[in-house]
């Protein structure tokens, strides 16, 4: 017996969605040379909230706007203090993922062991019976194409658009793009936010249609991989895609081989995308013309305007 | 360095820690979880057990738990702390606690301890345990009847032999009623990751699985099967709200009558260590309601195998069964002793795929 | 309008201050928090912070704060020099685990033996094995111009997966029934790393750590090595004209701080831990990078910074079983300690001025 490719790539996709989520929000906040390490902490808290949201509504998109608005939240908190306070961006992203894992715990407390509404799926006008595509392509919830158009907005912004060009500028080099007269903290604050949004999502997909229902410690390091996602892009928004879909796929084609009974090391194919990462990491970086195109050169420096 | 000064002072009148607990008129009792009691599975059962000895006795009694006690040092001093407070009793609810519970229990000879899943007892440590394959034999009858890929899919979490038991055990009920029966099985080397879980029985679903069963703690699989329109089981709790429609039936530890008989047993005084490992019979062990969705006459059938394991004149392993390999285990009749369950290391004939290493 | 002048020096009054101003805000704002949860938040607060230190069973904690303390200092003194450096080891925790495995593979191949030179080779080992993983984002950075923040960061979960592969197979306990761990330390005495003086906690890691931070303060403080990485640090250009290169200083601020994080792994897998397993590392080394800021990047800081930390998770399980408050709640708790801690330590830097809207 052989493994089902269609049936592989449908579930790899739900698999993915959450990572790829919260990956494209970070990419934004990285251009803008920010580095927010705790993404765990903000998917966690739009896993709750989301699902709080959509448990009191029974409508899953308000809890899809609601862990979007849970991550920003959160998010915000990161900016003030690395953005006006100054603190170290390593140290607030881990305090950040402490205390989400934490209040997540908190707030959910009560919610624990309750179905969430359902979200439907899209219906193509009869694309989805189309056999191969249908249930590969054409056949998942809105949020997964939500995803994906939102990596093409990225991509559009940060190539097409003045504001995107002048959050790179701002990730570039801040104090060049201070004395051109940019506003350099208002837009990572902006950028931070839109990544916390992201991550929120991220978290409410996991609780509202991949697992789905809320539990503690759910994301079990989901925002870790959403950050070596981004390094493994080498900050370009399509590859996002490809990264998400390559960690979402090892764990996947890893159970599905488990499942027709091949014998496999887990833990060693567990690793494998992480050594991707660090190998993409190496060749990107080997060639600094082609590193200063993609890794932005501010990121995870302290900015303060001197005057 | 004056902190330090008063820290190492402060240690030095640590020596000597026996006989500290006073006693109280309330019997203390404490609960050490591995996981958050919400996570409507092990630590949540073992929190209704909880639960159960404070209804049973009221007043009498006063309990304290902590949830998500990482094994090793921080399990120590959960326990040296509760011990310190006045606990009479305390319960260590996970495998790995089972050094920890040794240690603090030789500093505490006035309190007793009571380990479950371990082998390592002494003068005031008990240790005990469910025989789940017990309740597996029952749901894996019913598989086989219901499975119509006849492919059963297992989310298994560790090779240990409590769950390699529980896998022989259901396959040998369910290869009974259907010899053409299959069994798929993914290790996800985890007792809690809903997302891990979900996973894994999507792939199990995905490589042709129409029932799920599972070793881990998450009702992650039963939401899944009720979305994919499959079938499921209850897994340590009842789990029917997860999956109304894809839940058959379910294995439930139900903990609350051995804590009862225990905590009574310190307030009479008439605790003593002992290693119990009990089955349907006394109730560890329940069989959740039966779906309606199975057949009458296999409800019957999975009734009349629960109650002959109840009353004893069944066992799930009887022979004449081979290992996997081809060589005899068990001889017409015999049944298997306890010992070689325990430490169960070897898939029965028929299972495919190797237990992993 | 606020805004923040940057001091010429760091304000001495401040760094003493800054931290109390912390503790302070998080024992106003947390204790809101105990009320909104239906506690008493004065009780909560004694329970963290004073139970712990001076409460009836303080004989016993104290300990505790030290086997709790002692993991987190080490690795996050052996980050301090990086850091100051502008080198970014956030993987320590994978440095922590892999000294822990490759230590531990030591003492568990020599089993059983009882020769005294075990335990010294397996620290050794353990140091060495930590340090290796430190010098890969070290080297990557040299020859390649890798990002070391991100290389260190998914070493980590690739230790985390080799971990598991390695107690699932050549390290798993042979007698062990199939369990994902190893043997237990314990059950040879020339591998175990036991309470030196019962009850009080200390163990050779203990011991480790005081002696490192004396050690760390003098380098910082008396040596040269230390003068070259504060000089690093602050600026670059001059100590390349000093002659400090900085690819040496990569090399030996990542194999330094991952010598030290292997070493804390080694401890803590023959002594609290106990046994090599899928649960032993419990994030110590992500932690360690909050104490080392914590303690300005400074040994005496991160020692206090350390214990003030191990003094939160000690209280943390007090007020779990005695107030029957979830455990999530004393994560956030500590979370907000961090944040106000993070937040307030601005003004060791800067002055805050109020800026008097002008007339135009």
């Amino acid at each position: 017996m052989d493994i089902s490719a269609v049936a592989l790539i449908a579930s790899l996709i739900v698999a993915a969605t959450p990572i790829l989520l919260a990956a494209i929000g970070e990419l934004v906040v990285e251009k803008a040379g920010v580095l927010n390490l705790g993404v765990e902490g903000m998917m966690i808290i739009g896993a709750v909230v989301g699902f709080i949201a959509a448990v009191n509504t029974q409508s899953a998109f308000v809890g899809f706007v609601a862990g979007a608005l849970a991550g920003g939240a959160l998010s915000f908190l990161f900016a003030i203090l690395t953005q006006y306070l100054l603190s170290n961006q390593v140290a607030s992203g881990l305090a950040l993922t402490l205390f989400g894992l934490g209040l997540a715990a908190l707030l959910g407390h009560g919610y624990t062991g309750i179905k969430p509404p359902a979200s439907p799926k899209m219906e193509f006008f009869g694309l989805s019976e189309l056999p191969v595509l249908g249930p590969t392509v054409f056949h998942h919830d809105l949020m997964v194409y939500f995803s994906i158009t939102l990596v093409a907005g990225v991509w559009a912004f940060l190539k097409f658009t003045r504001a995107g060009l002048v959050l790179r500028a701002v990730g570039e080099n801040h104090d060049a793009a201070h004395a051109l007269g940019y506003k350099v903290v208002r837009i990572r604050v902006a950028a931070i936010l839109f990544g916390g949004a992201c991550a929120g999502l991220g978290g409410a997909y996991l609780s509202l249609i991949r697992v789905p229902q809320w539990t503690e410690g759910m994301t079990a390091g989901a925002g870790w991989i959403a950050l070596a996602i981004v390094v493994f892009a080498s900050w370009k928004p399509w590859r996002i895609i490809l990264g998400a879909y390559l960690f979402g796929g090892v764990t996947i084609l890893q159970l599905n081989l488990q499942a027709i009974g091949v014998d496999i090391p887990v833990s060693y194919l567990s690793m494998a995308p992480y050594l991707v990462t660090i190998v993409v990491l190496v060749i990107m970086s080997a060639d600094r013309a082609r590193a200063s195109l993609n890794a932005p050169a501010s990121l995870g420096r302290i900015f303060h305007a001197s005057n | 360095m004056k902190l330090l000064n008063t820290l190492l002072a402060g240690a030095a009148l640590a020596i000597g820690l026996g006989g500290m607990a006073h006693a109280e008129d309330k019997t203390k009792v404490g609960f050490v979880y591995v996981g958050p009691v919400g996570d409507f599975g092990w630590s949540y059962e073992h929190d209704q057990g909880r639960q159960a000895v404070e209804k049973a006795f009221g007043d009498k009694v006063e309990t304290v738990f902590v949830e998500s006690v990482p094994e090793g040092a921080d399990s120590e001093r959960v326990m040296t702390q509760m011990a310190l407070d006045g606990a009479d009793l305390i319960f260590t609810t996970s495998f790995g606690y089972m050094d920890p519970t040794i240690n603090v229990a030789a500093k505490f000879p006035n309190v007793k301890f009571e380990h479950a899943t371990g082998y390592k007892r002494a003068e005031n440590v008990s240790t005990y345990s469910a025989r789940f394959y017990e309740g597996r034999t029952v749901i894996g009858h019913i598989a086989g009847h219901m499975t119509e890929t006849n492919t059963i899919g297992y989310i298994a979490s560790f090779p240990i032999p409590e769950v390699i038991r529980g896998i022989n055990s259901a396959y040998l009920a369910a290869k009974k009623v259907n010899p053409d029966v299959k069994m798929k099985i993914v290790w996800v080397y985890t007792w809690f990751d809903p997302g891990k879980e979900a996973d894994a029985a999507s792939a199990l679903i995905d490589q042709g699985a129409d029932i799920i069963m599972q070793h881990t703690d998450s009702p992650a699989a039963m939401t899944i099967a009720e979305e994919k329109g499959i079938y499921a089981f209850g897994q340590a709790s009842d789990m029917k709200q997860f999956g109304p429609n894809a839940r058959l039936s379910s294995i439930i530890d139900d903990w609350a009558p051995y804590y009862i008989a225990r905590t009574k047993a310190v307030m009479d005084g008439t605790w003593v260590s002992t290693d119990t490992w009990d089955g349907i019979k006394p109730g560890m062990v329940e069989i959740g309601e039966f779906s309606d969705k199975i057949p009458a006459d296999v409800q019957a059938s999975a009734t009349a195998i629960k109650e002959a394991l109840e009353a004893g004149t069944m066992h799930s392993f009887t022979g004449p069964l081979n290992k996997q390999d081809g060589t005899a285990w068990l001889a017409e009749g015999e049944t298997a002793d306890d010992g070689t369950l325990a430490g169960m290391n070897f898939y029965v004939e028929g299972v495919e795929g190797e237990i992993p290493n | 309008m606020i805004k923040l002048i940057p001091r010429n020096q760091p304000s001495k009054s401040m760094i003493a201050l800054t931290p109390l101003i912390a503790v302070l805000l998080t024992m106003l704002v947390g204790g809101a928090l105990f009320v909104a949860l239906g506690k008493d938040p004065f009780a909560a607060i004694r329970m963290i912070f004073w139970d712990p230190l001076f409460g009836e069973h303080a004989f016993y904690y104290r300990g505790q704060i030290l086997i709790k303390a002692a993991p987190l200092i080490i690795i996050a003194l052996g980050l301090s020099f990086g850091f100051r450096a502008g080198i970014w080891n956030i993987g320590a925790e994978g440095q922590f685990i892999m000294g822990a495995i490759c230590g531990g593979a030591v003492g568990l191949a020599a089993y059983p033996s009882d020769s005294w030179l075990l335990y010294p080779a397996m620290v050794l080992a353990g140091a060495l094995g930590g340090m290796l993983w430190g010098l890969i984002p070290a080297f990557l950075k040299i020859r390649f111009n890798a990002n070391e923040i991100l290389v260190s960061l998914m070493l980590v979960y690739v230790a985390v997966n080799f971990l598991s592969g390695m107690v699932t197979g050549p390290l798993r306990n042979p007698d062990g029934f199939n369990f994902p761990e190893s043997r237990a330390f314990q059950s040879f005495s020339a591998a175990h790393n036991p309470e030196i003086w019962a009850g009080t906690g200390i163990h050779i890691g203990v011991l480790v750590m005081l002696g490192l931070v004396v050690g760390c303060y003098v380098m910082l403080t008396r040596h040269i090595f230390g003068f070259n990485i504060r000089l690093a640090g602050q600026a670059p250009r001059a100590a390349r004209f000093a002659g400090i290169s900085p690819n040496r200083m990569i090399m030996i601020c990542l194999g330094l701080s991952g010598a030290l994080a292997g070493m804390a792994g080694l401890f803590e897998v023959t002594g609290p831990a106990g046994k090599l397993s899928t649960t032993f590392p419990l994030g110590y080394g992500f932690t360690a990078i909050i104490v080392a800021f914590l303690g300005r990047l400074h040994p005496v800081g991160i020692f206090l910074a350390g214990l003030l930390l191990a003094v939160t998770y000690v209280g943390g399980d007090i007020i779990q079983s005695q107030l029957s408050l979830p455990k999530a709640s004393i994560q956030v708790f500590q979370g907000m300690l961090l944040f106000f801690l993070l937040a307030v330590d601005v003004l060791v830097m800067y002055r805050i001025q109020l800026l008097q809207r002008r007339v135009r």
